[in-house]
């Protein structure tokens, strides 16, 4: 009985451990961002607020200026909901699509088709800068919102498109098969069939795309600049500025503010993130 | 066949068709586009004169490329062993029937939702010695206390690991528990009547029945590894000087930084070639055991 009781309490004293490590940065963002910067200097970042200070978001929100610009960081906010919105929601439904061609209207080379796309997920992309540049330019694009949307709804395809088709595969082929002795179409089975079929395959595809759009770094710096970078560039650049005289209360609020909306997505989303991880990798 | 119906197959076949094309042609053109610029004499713009090899020489024998191959070999090795072992431990003790799973799942796993530039933004703090642990420690009266790992240059990647386990361990620790959930509950109850205790149920039932999981964990951790940017961007900006600087570092730094396109598409080709080996063999093994469940069925 003492034995067990011992390793009981072995077993919750390291989960205890784990999550001061896991959850030790989140409440250091979510303290700094009402504490002033000579509290920070003075105390550590790892400290209770001296005195709450309310006053970092509204100065971060709109007033803090990034390289030139005091517009706060809620222009760079809006661009970030400007790309992720359309570009989740296109993404999605061509991938629904997508997979629907691959599962369901079997042809000649699918399987390769199907295959070259997955490839697509583990691309990295330092290998399509330089195409992405060029066709931006072409396009007009060049540091454009649209053109984020474009890069990430192409890009995405892979993504969303792995993730319906393999929900797809498990649709009952007789199903089809009876739609279209009825006379049922391409898109009148897609729209009366799969569709309905298909909302927990798109609440997953779609919180993974959001998550993964809003977060990326890269094409976001690299093809956009100044006021027209989403907010992942921006924290960069606002780290970067202020490095002469860091302020951190105002940089926590501003960080805060930009791990916001995912952090709630997967809150609140948290069963269909998980799905969507282990969906892959266990069957 | 009357127009009206030829219509309708026309726009079915380009609605079909269109956003498979791309896709594909994304992936194979675009690799192709880059592997050709990567054979030019490209600099600030791309220009299609012929160079060889010659980028690849170049880029292979520069210092940055050579540092951050013996950097990714470290944080690499690292990242992937020590994530996976804390993602299993995790795993493993979650399943032993605790109170406040939900909890505890919810807060190993919410750093996969947490932007790589937030992590290394808010770990750069923590490491910074005049801000975080170190200012922290030495404010207890231990004035004597040395922890800043990002301004050190032998210590730097470090630094990049543990940031780094720390987002990713979740995910090590989500896909076990799914297979731990996923073992046949006769399986153990036939263990358990030979008598075999929780250590031996572990290391002979149960981790030899969850080996498919076991790859996925680690090709997706390496795969993960070989590409980190944003981490180090924001984390150490791949200093001091280039100490801690990685080949997805490199490939930009060429890029943009320096205006070698050419250069920095041979270095990008042989990043794709690193992560294709982790990841072709892996993509064969998965399709065919999809096909062998398939002919199963």
């Amino acid at each position: 009985m003492s034995e067990s009781r011992l390793a009981r309490g072995l077993i919750y004293g390291t989960l205890l451990v784990f999550s001061l490590f896991y959850l030790l940065p989140l409440v250091v963002v979510m303290l700094n961002a009402v504490r002033s910067t000579a509290d920070i200097n003075h105390n550590s970042v790892i400290a209770w607020p001296a005195a709450v200070v309310w006053g970092n978001f509204a100065e971060t929100w709109s007033r803090y200026c990034i390289a030139e610009h005091c517009t706060g960081i809620r222009p760079y906010l809006i661009n970030s909901l400007l790309m992720v919105i359309p570009a989740t929601i296109i993404s999605t439904l061509l991938g629904a699509l997508n997979g629907y061609s691959l599962a369901l209207w079997r042809f000649r080379g699918d399987g390769i088709i199907f295959f070259v796309m997955t490839l697509g997920v583990f691309l990295p992309q330092q290998m399509n800068l330089v195409p992405w540049a060029i066709v931006l330019r072409d396009l007009g694009l060049f540091n454009t919102i649209s053109g984020l949307v474009l890069i990430h709804v192409v890009q995405g395809m892979s993504f969303t498109t792995l993730f319906c088709r393999n929900y797809y595969v498990s649709i009952p082929p007789d199903l089809l098969k009876a739609a279209r002795i009825d006379g049922a179409g391409f898109f009148r089975i897609f729209w009366r069939i799969v569709l309905p079929l298909s909302p927990p395959i798109l609440v997953v595809t779609a919180i993974w795309q959001f998550t993964g759009i809003w977060n990326e770094f890269l094409f976001g710096v690299t093809f956009s600049a100044g006021q027209n970078q989403p907010i992942t560039a921006a924290l960069i650049a606002l780290a970067v500025h202020v490095s002469e005289a860091p302020q951190y209360g105002l940089q926590s609020a501003a960080v805060l503010m930009a791990a916001a909306p995912t952090l709630l997505v997967y809150l609140f989303g948290g069963r269909y993130f998980v799905r969507g991880l282990t969906s892959g990798a266990v069957k | 066949m009357p127009p009206r119906r030829l219509l309708g197959e026309g726009i079915r076949s380009i609605v079909m068709w269109a956003p498979l094309v791309v896709s594909c042609a994304y992936v194979v053109l675009f690799s192709l586009w880059t592997t050709a610029v990567s054979l030019t004499r490209s600099t600030l713009l791309p220009d299609y004169s012929w160079a060889g090899w010659r980028n690849y020489t170049v880029v292979l024998n520069s210092r940055n490329w050579q540092v951050a191959y013996a950097n990714l070999a470290i944080y690499g090795t690292l990242f992937v062993v020590l994530a996976t072992a804390v993602g299993l431990l995790l795993a493993v003790l979650i399943d032993q029937r605790i109170r406040g799973e939900n909890v505890f799942r919810t807060i190993f796993l919410y750093p996969i939702a947490v932007s790589f530039v937030v992590t290394g933004t808010v770990w750069g703090w923590l490491f910074n010695p005049s801000i975080g642990l170190q200012k922290l420690v030495q404010g207890w009266g231990w004035t004597g206390f040395r922890f800043g790992w990002t301004i050190d240059r032998d210590l730097a990647i470090y630094a990049i690991v543990v940031a780094a386990i720390w987002h990713g361990s979740g995910f090590a620790m989500a896909l076990f528990l799914a297979g731990l959930r996923s073992v046949d509950a006769d399986l153990l109850k036939a263990a358990q009547i030979d008598g075999a205790g929780p250590w031996r149920t572990y290391t002979r039932v149960v981790l030899p029945t969850i080996g498919p999981i076991f790859v996925s964990v680690l090709v997706m951790l390496l795969q993960f590894a070989i590409k980190t940017y944003d981490l180090v961007v924001a984390l150490t900006a791949g200093g001091p000087g280039i100490s801690s600087t990685l080949p997805a570092l490199v490939v930009y730094d060429f890029m943009f930084q320096r205006g070698e396109l050419g250069r920095g598409s041979a270095a990008a080709v042989m990043l794709l070639a690193s992560l294709a080996v982790v990841v072709l063999p892996y993509s064969a093994f998965r399709l065919w055991q999809n096909r062998r469940r398939f002919a199963r069925v």
